[in-house]
């Protein structure tokens, strides 16, 4: 069912855990449809990603999303950061099963409400961020695609 | 990473050796269509008719009431569709419970499209469906009640004999899902006041694809198939000759063992549950704790999503199964979980372990150990126990 590359993402996820005192933190989606992701990133005064972690409450798939998640933001600007969509993160795990798409729409919703508190912290705005949305399933047009699956 | 912990007979069984020995002439030698008149067809057809006996028998029925089906899910449509057609005169209701097999539920809600009224009756905690509920759903135009004997995610056995009474005395039809129950509780369809019986061979060491619909005799229903003229008009298609003949052997060695194999069963998932209740914190026991199939344990694990944990004990070499939505496809836990009042986030953690007459204590003891160590390595990564602990520290 699963790719080897979100079997290895969930059975030896990166960067599980919290960060003490973190620069933003998003927590989205909802126990009701079974997925809860917690982003946590450390960004240094030059806007770049030191570190990410994550805890998720959710499937393979979602538990795999995450772990790729914070291994694409890592290192990266918050600029670039944005650039994780769903699509980067199922395309960087081999594909996902189509009812699993919504776990890479969450991945990436989970990234956008950590900046989110970032820029709310640090009273600044991060352009093309827009407010993320608690649940993802009431985000309409997300793009949903299953490629490489 | 070799040996395999099978943990999942609620879904299906292994087919018995003796059970197989006996199927296969019927594959090599004596493949004739009993239907055919030829002398080479009689053996196939006194096959088919002593594993009518034998099924009959079991559950104190006539042989001449037992129709064979392509399986479980068949004879629930059968039942629940031919008596909305053929008591449409009488009324259009129909009565069941919210814990049903999808069988049974997807069928009431396509008659309800096609003009049928149907009650879901609420179950209790445990996901007992009361009689005076059954009685107090019942309206003049109440042509059907149908109650599972035993429920296949948390293993509640339903007062099937006490609601079969209320039937009787309301001159209602009364049909019951057996099919985790068959083979595995006593059953007998006179004292039960049971009109319909649906059962299902793989759920009981026979092969897959072939159960029966018992009909008590004198009832109108029709034939659900239409084709050939085989049993006695009302079920049309070649018959699974072999099938059949496994079911009849795999039933005969259920009967002759059910005691003594329900004992040592009940025994080792007493076991499963006390280790598991003691050992993991923040679970529960879903379905009553002694009111339950022998092989069936249910539970939820606080924090943590039932497809992850599938995985992990998969990779352990051990087959379960849970209600969790994931594994499903489906946006929403299980309906049973669902309907015992659990609420979303902790019917995510469900797992179901259902056991054999060849499970063993080592097997379950390691499962349990395994359990253990996945649970507390799902609940690290849950974003859900972090709020918990740090709510409670």
């Amino acid at each position: 069912m699963y790719s080897e590359k979100v079997m290895d993402h969930f059975n030896n996820p990166r960067n599980v855990g919290e960060i003490e005192q973190p620069s933003g933190v998003g927590t989205v989606g909802n126990a009701k449809c079974g997925d809860i992701m917690r982003i946590y990133l450390d960004i240094d005064e030059n806007g770049v990603i030191q570190d990410a972690k994550f805890k998720t409450f959710g499937c393979g798939a979602a538990v795999a999303t995450s772990s790729m998640a914070t291994e694409l933001v890592k290192g990266k600007t918050v600029q670039e950061a944005l650039q994780v969509t769903n699509k980067a993160v199922m395309e960087a795990l081999d594909g996902l099963p189509p009812v699993k798409v919504h776990c890479s729409l969450l991945a990436e919703e989970a990234i956008h409400a950590a900046l989110w508190d970032y820029a709310e912290k640090n009273h600044i705005q991060i352009e093309g961020l827009e407010k993320p949305v608690a649940d993802i399933e009431e985000k309409e047009g997300a793009e949903e695609t299953t490629e490489g699956y | 990473m070799s040996r395999l912990i099978y943990l999942d007979n609620a879904a299906t069984t292994q087919v018995e050796p003796e059970v197989l020995d006996a199927m296969i002439p019927y594959f090599t030698e004596y493949y004739g269509n009993p239907s055919a008149i030829y002398t080479f067809a009689g053996k196939a057809k006194g096959a088919i008719e002593e594993a009518r006996k034998i099924l009959a028998e079991g559950i104190g029925a006539r042989p001449e009431e037992i129709f064979f089906t392509g399986g479980g899910s068949e004879s629930d449509n059968w039942a629940i569709k031919a008596t909305a057609e053929a008591y449409a005169a009488k009324g259009h209701h129909i009565i069941t419970s919210k814990i049903e097999h999808h069988a049974v539920l997807h069928t009431a809600e396509y008659l309800e499209k096609n003009g049928c009224e149907v009650t879901y009756l609420d179950v209790d905690e445990n996901g007992l469906v009361s009689p005076e509920a059954v009685k107090a759903a019942i309206r003049p135009d109440t042509i059907l009640i149908s109650i599972m004997m035993a429920n296949n995610e948390i293993g509640t056995i339903e007062p099937v004999r006490e609601i079969g009474a209320v039937a009787k005395e309301n001159g209602i039809l009364f049909h019951t899902d057996a099919v985790q129950a068959f083979g595995h509780l006593p059953i007998n369809v006179e004292e039960m006041h049971i009109d319909m019986l649906s059962a299902s061979a793989h759920k009981l060491n026979g092969p897959k694809g072939v159960g029966f619909l018992y009909i008590r005799r004198g009832l109108k229903l029709r034939s659900f198939l239409h084709g050939g003229a085989q049993e006695r008009q009302r079920r049309a298609g070649t018959h699974n000759v072999a099938g059949i003949v496994g079911m009849g052997k795999a039933a005969e060695i259920a009967f002759r063992e059910m005691e003594k194999r329900s004992a040592y069963v009940t025994e080792l998932r007493n076991h499963l549950i006390e280790r598991v209740l003691a050992e993991v914190p923040y679970t529960r026991l879903n379905g009553d704790r002694w009111n339950r199939l022998p092989g069936n344990a249910s539970f939820c694990f606080r924090f943590i999503e039932g497809e992850s944990l599938l995985i992990l004990l998969d990779q352990n070499g051990i087959c379960a199964s849970s209600g969790s939505a994931c594994t499903s496809g489906a946006l929403d836990p299980s309906h049973v979980l669902l309907a015992i009042g659990l609420p979303h986030e902790i019917a995510h953690g469900s797992l179901r372990i259902s056991l054999s007459g060849k499970t063993t204590k080592e097997e379950i003891d390691f499962t349990v150990d395994r359990i253990k160590e996945i649970v507390e390595r799902l609940r690290n990564m849950s974003p859900l126990y972090e709020d918990f602990v740090k709510k409670n520290a």
